[in-house]
């Protein structure tokens, strides 16, 4: 469509530049602005699955993550963690320690003597089955996929191994397998849920510090504890939908 | 129409038809059942067989020491936890024996004394003061430990 640019008056110009804004406007309400969700969330019907980890409660054990790595078999040489727990330490001077042998696999030690400790705590880490997930978002083969329960799932037999997920995960909760050469995630313990168990690690929590539910249900055991205690999720900056909730999380925590 | 049109035109039907057949031949089955993936991936990964069984089966067969734990401090202790999966044992006990952890380290993973583990909530004890080489379990009966 071509302008004829001397014949164009400012009353053509005006007309036209409002009939664009018009329609801008009115598809704009056709079509309202959504939130973007790799899965459809579902409204009311189905389960929705979220995570809850009460910090106050964590001995720092580290059952969930042994339990895990036999449940799934996960490999045993260090860094490969479907969940692990990280000890924070928070000292007098204001630094702040880090640390995580073997992901809490054979229990902590505290280096740091007592009277420079300001604070430490234990804080478990596991996949946060984000809604808005960025890493089922950036799988180039549809291998890695939001299951209608809510839950970041990976296709195996479909992975082509690129690692793509791995580094789009902010939370760092994927691997590739060394054996299998796919990626490798927790699935909150699909297979278990389906048989009417509980996944391992929350089976394997001796202080119910880690508990699991339907989001969608309001008298769920998750629904109650997030209404009833001050819950946060890591990274909300980040807009990922993250449903792992922690109670009595420090803002240290990252 | 002029001919280059005309030209480049088969070549875009020559193009979405090869497009089309390798479409078909290469979509998996249950593609979009669900989403962009396959839905068959689903019932794969439910699949699994579970390895840890849970304390209501354990307490079929030896339901004198699940009692016991009941009365004492370990309760919400899962068997499995000190045991191991129980998914063989289950099956075929005669053949598949689990551990039985006696050392007193395994002990101290939950109860040496840290900053970190809240106080109420475990009892901790500090490894070097304590009794330092004696097994905990000739003490302290790990089913029921402080009745």
């Amino acid at each position: 469509m071509a302008i004829n640019k001397e014949n164009y008056t400012r009353r053509d110009f005006i007309k036209n530049s409002g009939m664009i804004a018009g329609g801008v406007v009115l598809v704009s309400l056709l079509n309202p602005f959504k939130l973007v969700f790799a899965t459809k969330k579902p409204v009311g019907i189905g389960k929705w699955y979220g995570v809850g980890i009460d910090i106050e409660k964590c001995i720092g054990c580290g059952s969930c993550a042994r339990a895990c790595k036999i449940e799934n078999e996960v490999p045993n040489e260090p860094f490969f963690f479907r969940n692990w727990v990280e000890q924070y330490t928070i000292m007098n001077d204001g630094q702040i320690k880090v640390s995580s042998p073997n992901g809490g696999i054979d229990g902590f030690k505290q280096p740091v003597p007592d009277e420079n400790i300001y604070k430490t705590f234990f804080v478990p880490k596991m996949c946060n089955h984000c809604a808005k997930s960025p890493c089922t978002q950036v799988c180039p083969v549809g291998a890695s996929f939001e299951s209608p329960e809510g839950l970041a799932l990976v296709d195996q037999s479909y992975c082509i191994g690129c690692g793509y997920c791995v580094q789009a995960c902010p939370y760092g909760c994927r691997y590739i397998d060394p054996q299998k050469g796919v990626v490798d995630k927790c699935t909150l313990c699909y297979h278990r849920l389906e048989k009417g168990l509980n996944p391992a690690c929350m089976m394997a929590c001796p202080t119910g510090a880690r508990i699991y539910g339907d989001l969608n249900d309001k008298e769920s055991a998750l629904s109650l504890f997030v209404k009833e205690n001050n819950c946060a999720v890591l990274k909300p900056q980040l807009n990922t939908g993250s449903k792992l909730f922690y109670n009595a999380l420090s803002q240290e925590v990252h | 129409m002029p001919l280059q049109v005309k030209r480049l035109l088969l070549a875009f039907a020559v193009f979405i038809a090869i497009m089309l057949v390798l479409k078909y031949f290469l979509t998996p089955d249950s593609w979009r059942e669900y989403g962009a993936y396959r839905g068959k991936a689903l019932t794969e990964i439910s699949g699994k067989e579970a390895k840890y069984v849970e304390m209501e089966t354990c307490a079929e067969c030896h339901d004198t020491i699940a009692g016991l734990k009941t009365q004492g401090l370990h309760v919400s202790v899962q068997c499995e936890i000190c045991h191991g999966p129980g998914y063989k044992h289950a099956d075929d006990p005669d053949n598949n024996d689990l551990e039985i952890p006696r050392e007193r380290q395994f002990c101290l993973r939950c109860h040496t004394k840290n900053m970190a583990s809240p106080q109420d909530i475990i009892k901790q004890i500090d490894a070097v003061e304590h009794n330092e080489g004696e097994e905990c379990i000739t003490c302290h009966n790990p089913h029921q430990p402080w009745l």
